[in-house]
């Protein structure tokens, strides 16, 4: 066993792992986070996307040791409270979450695309989604919530890193 | 499964570490492909030394016209890097076609050409830029030419249980240059390449004729593969929709598509070939002919 330590959501963590332990492995089953789903365990449908030192990645696919000393966030990590991430809520009132399991990979790149480039063209929206797959909302309304989640964000005057 | 995973602090750390397990323990850098691996059992480790925290290993420098990467840079970091997307654009559009972003983010050149599969993006683009390689062991460092590199479908003959990759070098494009990928795939990310072609093309002084082109082809053969006699087709001919359309058919000819459940028909890809060499040749020609190319002090 390793002792694992990273900033999870916002705060210090240390976990032991065994070194063949996938991060999303310790997320799910040894720090409760089970908002990050197992979809294809071989990155093709994105649905364990999680954001390390700011970028989209694959929790599947991740040594949990490559988050050694970096700064993981989750979907977990978005609300504040009962307070909902404006791309929570805007995919919500937009209708992109039908059987929801895709949807926390979704935000996931939703955010790391917002945090890195606050006002993305439709083209860029698709690329980085591009890697996130959804068998139910056909992807339109999907596409809809980030542009919503774009305005909604402009009208509060807010920046999304300090969301 | 791997019982130990390192995290060496220089290139002859991680060298000390290969060697002291003798065979049982292994590089791993971005490790989206080698995890899977592991996992399913086609490869085999004791051990992985994870090379992703050595300093130096993700540069992207233009050293005396030739561009440097070392082998941690990603595939997001060299399809967004100007200098590549400048003097080798068909890196930077081979990079961007891999994957998703979440594999581009993490998925390093160095593995994509270890990792020797004949229809990797990356290593396509870098065989039609001739691209060298600098290779790592107890004895020193090398460099070799990469095609020397590859063995069979997915076998390199780097031995990361005992050597490592540590960088490529390319010359950069320059003045009458111009190069370009073209790809052919089910949907347009997360999906193998049907057919991929790498090209780069120089312009004679005056921008009339063909000087020379370099076509790399994946995948048609067990080993990424360069149509040698399409590139002949085009030294010193003149820059026509009809030399360009000849050396795709010829192409064609020299390159041997298999029929594949996973890809498509062999009669469909061969036709492929044929369009993707000359839209490919068209854009790189396109670039070449560009004026007011110059040395830009920047990078």
């Amino acid at each position: 066993m390793y002792p694992l330590t990273m900033t999870l959501n916002g705060e210090a963590v240390t976990v032991e792992v065994e070194p063949f332990d996938l991060l999303v492995d310790v997320l799910r089953d040894k720090l409760g986070l089970t908002g990050t789903k197992i979809g294809c365990s071989e990155g093709e449908c994105g649905a364990c996307t999680v954001i390390m030192d700011g970028q989209a990645v694959l929790s599947c696919l991740l040594p949990a040791m490559k988050a050694h000393g970096r700064e993981v966030v989750t979907i977990e990590g978005l609300s504040r409270g009962d307070e909902l991430h404006p791309l929570q809520q805007a995919f919500i009132e937009q209708g992109a979450v039908q059987c929801g399991y895709c949807t926390p990979g979704m935000i996931m790149s939703a955010k790391a695309l917002l945090d890195e480039n606050p006002q993305p063209s439709p083209d860029e929206i698709e690329e980085a989604m591009a890697g996130n797959l959804c068998r139910c909302t056909g992807y339109l309304q999907i596409v809809e919530a980030i542009e919503a989640a774009i305005e909604s964000r402009s009208g509060k005057g807010l920046t999304w890193l300090a969301l | 499964m791997w019982q130990e995973y390192l995290f060496p602090s220089s290139v002859e750390d991680a060298l000390a570490m290969l060697a002291e397990r003798e065979g049982r323990a292994r590089l791993v850098a971005g490790g989206t492909d080698l995890i899977i691996q592991l996992i399913e059992g086609r490869r085999a480790a004791d051990c992985l030394v994870d090379i992703t925290r050595i300093a130096g290993l993700d540069r992207i420098t233009l050293e005396d016209g030739m561009i440097v990467l070392g082998a941690n840079v990603t595939h997001r970091q060299a399809s967004e890097s100007p200098l590549v997307r400048e003097r080798a654009t068909v890196l930077a559009e081979a990079c961007r076609a891999v994957g998703s972003l979440q594999i581009r983010n993490v998925g390093t050149l160095g593995g994509n050409v270890v990792n020797a599969m004949p229809a990797a993006d990356g290593t396509t683009a870098l065989l039609a830029l001739e691209a060298e390689v600098e290779i790592a062991d107890e004895s020193g460092w090398r460099w070799v030419p990469l095609p020397d590199l590859f063995v069979g479908p997915g076998v390199s003959r780097v031995d990361s249980t005992r050597e490592m990759l540590t960088a490529f070098r390319f010359q950069a494009l320059g003045e009458r240059q111009g190069s370009a990928l073209e790809r052919i795939a089910r949907r347009r990310a997360l999906a193998l390449p049907i057919l991929i072609c790498a090209l780069v093309v120089t312009l004679s002084e005056g921008a009339e004729n063909f000087e020379s082109a370099r076509i790399a082809l994946g995948p048609v053969a067990p080993v990424p593969f360069r149509a040698s006699q399409a590139e002949e087709s085009l030294r010193g001919a003149p820059i026509s929709l009809e030399t360009m359309a000849r050396a795709g058919e010829i192409a064609t000819q020299e390159s041997h598509p298999r029929s594949s459940l996973l890809r498509a028909s062999k009669e469909y890809r061969q036709e492929v070939i044929k369009v993707l060499v000359r839209r490919g040749l068209e854009r790189a020609v396109q670039m070449a002919q560009k004026p007011g190319f110059s040395e830009k002090p920047g990078f």
